[in-house]
């Protein structure tokens, strides 16, 4: 086999780990945090909270 | 004048509304020049050469100096407006404050298929960028470009979901590295250092001059935009830079900057080296022009500093392009434009994973599943009618709420010129692409229409209308 295959073969290895990486932790954070929380960012809210950071 | 200071340091004009996750505010102008320039960089390492297939190198010289002032004026009026509208969205979000709601769901829908198409060309491009890489090494069969193109995707939506600073800091690395690369090449076969190699004269001299005459240089606008496209995607980090007023419109002027000096210095090596029929034929001719042009100056450094910088270009392009779609999409979510669920946030790497997730599967089908030309065109063309929207915005923003009345963090120069430049300059753009594109052109201004109406007659009752607008400016002139 050459090493090119090879390299394919790693291509669609390492395609299929992020995209569990992904899928998994998706998973986990949509069970772990409520909806309300998740979806709770809202357009004009960041100097307030960047503020609470610093403090 | 109201007390609203988008330049104020301890206040940038929003207030609190009961947000628990948000996006984190941690980029500076550096990661908005490297959003910018990384998703439009790849567009002078191969596409605009077709520019030259379509009139010849003078045209495509004229095509690129009309496509650098249309994209000034972008740039110029993005940052006055996305200075004050510092929300992510960008143009949906602008179009929102100042338009209304229907303008605001097209912009956001040319937002995302212009950079989902991108980054589906984009990964395309790098799968085949890795055979050509396999052909040199001495590989023999067909390489399967599958799973590179599918890797390109995944790894950079990794990347994106795990956050934003990570995501841009390599954006800057790489595409710092593929503009690097431009300078070093125009150094080497200039003259400047060592000898040149340039041979303008005899290359540009007769028919070769403008071989299609004043039409070739209309039809040659089509391509000249590739020089830029994607310079507006710097308003995208508007929710996530430290310092809205001064990093937005630092790192957007300074983009427009380096792709001029790029775009230029792009056509004087290519066109001073390879002749123009096969500099302008970018299917069987030169993919990647500077790639040739480094392979014919004879140096073994310079073949792979500009490989090199072709990979980089095209992943640093792929990878802004998930960043801009996902905030566009999800800002769109956010408001109820489209469903909620689009809206969160991730509460560990504050990015809007859910968007970017969803956003992966369209990028695949279309990377494995379209030709090429057809998702840049369509890519192109959602572009385009964005360019049109916004003088249509900046006139409005500065009719609605003069420069007394709202302290920007940009006022850009000789207005509304370049609001009329940029409009005549698409309608020229409209023409060019109709001669070679009428069909793909009619089709997606039918497919807008379509969505609009679903939006005006369904969607829009699910919209969370009392908290759209955040902006607290005062009262629009004349309402």
């Amino acid at each position: 086999m050459e090493t090119w295959n090879l390299i394919e073969y790693g291509a669609w290895g390492l395609s299929a780990l992020f995209g569990l990486l992904i899928v998994v932790d998706w998973i986990k954070t949509d069970s772990t945090y409520s909806e309300d929380v998740l979806t709770s960012s809202r357009e004009g809210e960041l100097e307030a909270m960047s503020e609470e950071r610093r403090g | 004048m109201s007390n609203t200071d988008i330049t104020s340091k301890t206040m940038d004009g929003m207030g609190p509304h009961g947000t628990k996750v948000g996006l984190l505010r941690v980029l500076g102008p550096a990661h908005v020049w490297a959003l910018g320039v990384g998703i439009v960089l790849v567009g002078e390492y191969m596409g605009w050469n077709f520019a030259v297939g379509k009139g010849g190198a003078y045209a495509a010289l004229i095509a690129c100096w009309f496509a650098g002032i249309l994209y000034t004026c972008v740039a110029m009026i993005d940052s006055e407006v996305t200075s004050t509208v510092a929300a992510a969205g960008g143009q949906y979000t602008q179009a929102k404050h100042i338009i209304g709601p229907l303008m605001a769901f097209n912009v956001g829908l040319y937002l995302v298929f212009a950079y989902t198409m991108l980054e589906a060309g984009n990964a395309i491009t790098a799968g085949y960028l890795v055979s050509v890489v396999a052909g040199m090494t001495g590989y023999e069969g067909v390489l399967d470009q599958r799973p590179f193109i599918i890797l390109v995707i995944m790894f950079l939506a990794w990347l994106n979901y795990r956050g934003v600073l990570a995501t841009l800091t390599f954006n800057l690395v790489i595409t710092a590295v593929a503009f690097v690369a431009i300078i070093v090449l125009f150094f080497a076969t200039s003259g400047i250092v060592g000898d040149s190699i340039m041979n303008h004269a005899a290359l540009m001299e007769g028919q070769a001059a403008l071989p299609y005459g004043t039409l070739g240089i209309l039809a040659a606008m089509h391509f000249g935009l590739w020089f830029y496209l994607g310079i507006e995607g710097t308003t995208q980090a508007a929710e996530e830079v430290r310092s809205p007023a001064r990093a937005l419109p630092f790192g957007t002027l300074a983009g427009i900057m380096t792709l001029l000096i790029a775009a230029t210095l792009t056509w004087y090596i290519c066109t001073g080296i390879l002749p123009w029929e096969f500099l302008g034929d970018g299917v069987n001719g030169s993919v990647a022009p500077l790639f040739d042009a480094a392979r014919l100056s004879g140096s073994t450094g310079l073949v792979w500093l500009l490989g090199f910088g072709t990979l980089f270009a095209t992943l640093a392009s792929a990878n802004g392009c998930i960043n801009d779609a996902s905030r566009a999409w999800f800002s769109m979510g956010r408001d109820r434009y489209l469903p909620k669920w689009f809206g969160a946030v991730h509460p560990r790497y504050r990015t809007p994973y859910r968007s970017i997730i969803f956003l992966v599967p369209i990028a695949l089908i279309f990377a494995l599943g379209a030709p090429l030309d057809q998702v840049i065109t369509f890519s192109i063309l959602s572009g385009l009618l964005g360019y049109t929207f916004m003088p249509l915005n900046v006139i409005m923003f500065r009719r609605k709420w003069p420069l007394d009345s709202i302290k920007r963090g940009y006022e850009h120069p000789f207005h509304p010129l370049p609001a009329y430049v940029l409009l005549a300059l698409c309608a020229i753009t409209y023409v060019a692409v109709f001669l070679g594109y009428g069909t793909q052109l009619i089709a997606m201004i039918l497919f807008y229409v379509v969505v609009s109406l679903w939006f005006h007659f369904w969607r829009y009752r699910f919209v969370n209308r009392g908290a759209q607008f955040t902006m607290p400016w005062p009262r629009p002139k004349g309402y």
